[in-house]
């Protein structure tokens, strides 16, 4: 580090914030690959449905597909406002 | 095993005895010189079994058909028999890094639709004996190449004795990128230490775990080997690029080897000759250490640190 760089401080560490973009990122589309197509879609739709009924926002929504073996399990969760948990779970299976 | 591409096989050639098992053993004497490219063939062809690497990234630009002339001719440096195979149908390059863009005569895609043999579309290399360059077509639409096809050429070129194929792939994840992943053993995964070039790796790591056919058939996994080019050392010792262990951990692969950002690159391909015969240049020394270690030696990682800085810099920066 030379004595002028604080005059070129530009964003200091801009590797660490490169890194930890991609951390998430990687780790999110990793969680979504080889799941089916039609998840954001049946996202949406049943966050429609939910938001007909309780004011629930569109990030709070987590949707899961874990495969075991023999079948699969859709997991749904949804962070609704005003309970004390905070989340309610719906499962389905197929 | 596709019994159509056998007959396909058979057609373009004079009929052969047989129905095309492959485990047929060694070829009768009568088979005419139609794909033989080395005398022993018969001998050996049989039970080895030639390694097919591709060379992949997603991203383009990053340095794949450097990468893959370089590790095409330090294999064949090492006395291996081998074959390079541009994918990239419509954007042929591979011949202008190797240097042979004007002997290429029949392409890939001309083997493909049995327009010559494969024998006469390989370009022998002019600086080592065993490497033969197979260039990509130019005119074609990306349709042109078939998973039959593909296979077929594959097959022979197994059937002639090579030791590698490797497969150089175009960006994106199209057929082209696909196909030359289908078949592979062994993927280098050519990646720049930058967001985009990282993102696009992880999506690479994960279609050669579930798209090709080790993966459909349930075989071992296709191995896979993290190639880290444009690396600058100074840069990551001042925060603003990330280091190995950043892309490591992110991708979570081993890292074959660290190609530094260097002028020898460009000179390289200006000239036609693979930088891996640089001997002057640090990406030429570290292409070799990284073919070493594709073929199981132990090197410590050269390049990797930033140059130590004189009194003047260190005061001044720079």
């Amino acid at each position: 580090m030379g004595i002028f760089d604080f005059l070129r401080s530009r964003n200091k560490h801009s590797a660490s914030i490169a890194k930890e973009r991609l951390r998430i990122i990687v780790a999110q589309e990793r969680s979504q690959r080889g799941a089916p197509d039609y998840l954001p879609l049946l996202r949406r739709e049943i966050l429609e449905v939910i938001r007909k009924y309780v004011n629930v926002d569109m990030d709070e929504v987590d949707v899961h597909v874990e495969n075991d073996g023999t079948h699969s399990v859709l997991e749904l969760s949804v962070a609704l406002p005003g309970l004390t948990t905070g989340m309610e779970g719906l499962r389905a299976e197929r | 095993m596709n019994r159509e591409s056998e007959t396909d096989d058979r057609n373009v050639e004079s009929e052969r005895s047989g129905d095309g098992i492959p485990e047929a053993g060694p070829a009768p004497s009568s088979v005419p010189d139609s794909g033989s490219l080395t005398p022993d063939v018969a001998a050996t062809g049989a039970e080895k079994l030639a390694e097919v690497i591709v060379v992949t990234s997603g991203k383009g630009g990053v340095g794949k058909t450097t990468s893959s002339a370089s590790i095409a001719v330090g294999l064949a440096r090492r006395g291996k028999k081998v074959a390079v195979i541009d994918f990239d149908v419509g954007l042929r390059n591979l011949d202008l890094i190797l240097g042979c863009e004007r002997r290429v005569v029949y392409d890939f895609v001309n083997v493909i639709h049995g327009e010559c043999t494969l024998k006469q579309a390989l370009i022998k290399d002019k600086r080592h004996d065993t490497l033969f360059v197979l260039a990509a077509s130019q005119t074609r639409d990306k349709e042109a190449l078939t998973k039959e096809g593909v296979e077929r050429v594959l097959k022979e070129l197994r059937d002639d004795g090579f030791d590698y194929i490797v497969c150089d792939s175009p960006a994106g994840i199209e057929k082209g990128a696909y196909l030359a992943m289908y078949f592979a053993d062994c993927a280098v995964v050519v990646v720049n230490p930058e967001v985009s070039s990282v993102r696009d790796s992880d999506r690479i790591l994960g279609l050669l775990a579930s798209k090709t056919r080790r993966a459909e058939l349930g075989a071992a996994p296709v191995a896979q080997h993290l190639l880290l080019t444009r690396y600058n050392p100074s840069r990551v010792a001042t925060g603003d690029m990330m280091s190995i262990d950043d892309v490591k951990d992110i991708l979570g692969i081993e890292v074959v080897g660290v190609i530094p950002e260097s002028e020898g690159v460009l000179a390289a391909s200006n000239a036609g000759v693979p930088v891996i015969l640089d001997d002057e240049s640090s990406a030429g020394k570290a292409y070799e250490d990284a073919v070493a270690r594709l073929l199981g030696e132990q090197r410590t990682m050269r390049f990797i640190d930033a140059p130590k800085k004189g009194l003047f810099s260190r005061l001044f920066g720079g």
